[in-house]
């Protein structure tokens, strides 16, 4: 049977943009269908801006790449339509081992919160998220919205223009030229587009290889994550052993920055450091072998002109958290929105500065705490070892070092604490629903609070009185009425009103807090539209 | 904020630094070096407050002094 990467979902088919004496010019080009590159076209043809996804490619990402995919990352992918068939593909696990040299050195349980449409994350090949998201692109195609991936269409140049963006297109065709009035690069972390634009990374902080094994075996291996530090097979380095669908499992081991990887990823040279790690009799097939090399850094500003760079090509982290390819979809989720309003000339450009600085802020969050789990993996001076081994030598013994040990932190959603789109806090609320955060979920009877705030402007009031809708300059906002009544678990109480008696939030179109207060005040609310829209 | 106390403290000065010795002795130079790094994860732990752990931190690397 063909793996799902070797069939081409959306293979060449000529343009009729190919035939035409001047460029024909769209609304919004994306390049790269990857996850981001799909999120951020289905988010935009869901709202009706017209899209096309340029990729060099015709299938889905060849091999296993990105693998866990958190809470908030399945929270977008059920606005977009997809998150439901994400989770039930995906391997949900609760038990944690760590290891230290040859011993376990404790067990964890990670008992999730309850009270969220979600779980905390799965564990699902990219492949798999790739080809839920191209299913959702055809399914949108068959209700007439105006999406299309073209596959083998490789950009060869980018010209950059005050109101538009132009670009060379090569085909197996030919090349030929195509303009459009946005274009958004998620074209990786390599990005072409970045680098025909002359623009570069700031900064590198840490540079290391891994090498990434997909192996398809039989064993009985429970659904855990397992990780080593130093472990005998690999000394001074770091493993992960990790379960996805179909008895694939993913294996990285850290190799360290100075090393041949040519030589590291041939077969002859792989397999033998997989059975010191699996044991000698365990049969396995390897579906997938690379060297990952990463860096952490970051583009100054994701937004130059006309262009805007979403994931990997605008920010790079450390493996440790799954914070890529989720990170990624948090700067689509940002992003569409305000490209919408502007599109339809109901915001103004600048709004679009504040996905850079918003989502500039989450890189640098991703960054530090990525970088924070690095220096804990691969400590890098000799009292660094000897505090991090002792962390590891007290938390066999005793549970008060393990929080300390650090072998990649949980993503979670950034807050846009100072962002300028928010409004002053004004409700004795809870820390976690302050304006900049992400809106966590709640019950609601057998439905959920997030699907209700999905893709447009939401006055949530629970418990107080405000008017069914308002317009702000153009904006729209909808109310959502809601009693703390409404939810018997209290879980709405207690994230969104604290002890506060009563509560009215204006939600952004990606969930984020903009402003709050205990009542509805109508020229409060209307200024808070404009703050967060980019008028004031 | 809560205050790092730097007046004298312990109950009995004399006999916490005999047993501090104690604990290192026959120990080889890295045996000794990963306890004292265990020491201060345990006393930190106990210590618990931030603000009290920063001066402690700043206190230790003698920077005022």
């Amino acid at each position: 049977m063909n793996k799902i990467f070797e069939v081409p979902l959306y293979a060449y088919e000529r343009s009729p943009d190919q035939d035409t004496a001047t460029p024909v010019r769209h609304k919004v080009i994306v390049i790269g269908a990857g996850p981001i590159g799909l999120a951020a076209a289905i988010d935009l043809a869901q709202q009706g801006i017209q899209v096309v996804v340029l990729d060099d490619n015709d299938k889905v990402s060849f091999g296993s790449r990105a693998i866990c995919f958190s809470q908030r990352t399945l929270d977008i992918a059920d606005r977009l339509g997809g998150g439901r068939q994400m989770v039930d593909t995906g391997v949900q696990w609760n038990t944690g081992k760590v290891f230290f040299d040859d011993r376990k050195v404790y067990e964890f349980n990670l008992q999730p919160e309850t009270g969220y449409a979600n779980p905390a994350f799965i564990n699902l090949q990219q492949y798999y998220f790739e080809q839920i998201l191209v299913d959702r692109v055809h399914e949108l195609q068959d209700q007439g919205a105006s999406i299309e991936i073209r596959g083998r269409n490789k950009v060869a140049a980018v010209g950059t223009h005050d109101d538009f963006v132009k670009l060379e297109v090569e085909t197996p065709e030919g090349p030929y030229n195509i303009e459009a009035d946005w274009l958004i690069a998620c074209d990786g972390a390599q990005s072409p587009t970045r680098r025909m634009l002359g623009l570069d990374f700031e900064g590198r902080v840490f540079e290391d290889n891994f090498l990434i094994a997909d192996v398809v075996m039989e064993a009985d291996f429970p659904t855990e994550r397992w990780f080593w530090f130093d472990p005998p097979f690999n000394r001074g380095q770091s493993a992960l052993l990790h379960k996805q669908p179909d008895n694939v499992w993913r294996i990285d081991l850290q190799l360290g920055w100075d090393i041949d990887k040519d030589y590291e990823k041939q077969p002859e040279n792989v397999i033998p450091r997989l059975k010191a790690m699996l044991g000698e009799d365990v049969a396995f097939d390897l579906e997938w072998v690379s060297i990952y090399t990463f860096q952490c850094r970051r583009m100054e500003r994701f937004r130059h002109g006309r262009v805007l760079f979403a994931g990997d090509s605008a920010h790079q982290v450390s493996p440790f958290g799954a914070r890529g390819a989720n990170s990624g979809v948090q700067d689509a989720d940002n992003l569409c929105w305000k490209l919408k309003l502007v599109l339809e000339g109901k915001a103004p450009e600048i709004l679009l500065d504040s996905y850079s600085r918003e989502r500039v802020q989450a890189a640098d969050e991703n960054i530090a705490r990525s970088t924070s789990s690095t220096e804990f993996i691969t400590p890098k001076s000799e009292m660094s070892r000897l505090l991090r081994d002792a962390v590891l030598d007290l938390s066999e013994h005793y549970e008060f070092a393990r929080p300390l040990v650090n072998s990649g932190r949980l993503s979670v959603p950034c807050t846009y604490h100072d962002s300028s789109l928010n409004s002053a806090d004004a409700l004795d609320g809870p820390d976690m629903t302050r304006p900049g955060s992400a809106c966590p979920d709640a019950p609601l009877g057998d439905a959920f609070l997030l699907p209700k705030l999905a893709g447009k402007f939401t006055l949530l009031t629970i418990d107080a009185d405000a008017p069914d809708s308002i317009e702000e300059d153009g904006v729209e906002v909808t109310r959502l009425a809601l009693s703390v009544k409404d939810d018997l678990t209290l879980e709405l109480k207690r994230r969104y009103l604290g002890k506060a008696r009563s509560g009215v939030y204006l939600i952004r179109p990606d969930q984020h807090v903009a402003a709050r207060r205990d009542t509805y005040e109508e020229n409060a609310f209307r200024q808070a539209i404009r703050r967060a829209t980019g008028k004031e | 904020m809560a205050d790092l106390i730097l007046t004298p403290n312990i109950d009995d000065a004399d006999d916490f630094f005999a047993d501090l010795l104690a604990t290192h002795e026959g120990l080889e130079k890295g045996e000794s070096d990963a306890l004292n790094a265990r020491l201060v994860l345990v006393l930190a732990n106990h210590i618990g407050n931030s603000d009290v752990l920063k001066q402690a931190l700043h206190t230790a690397a003698l920077k005022d002094a």
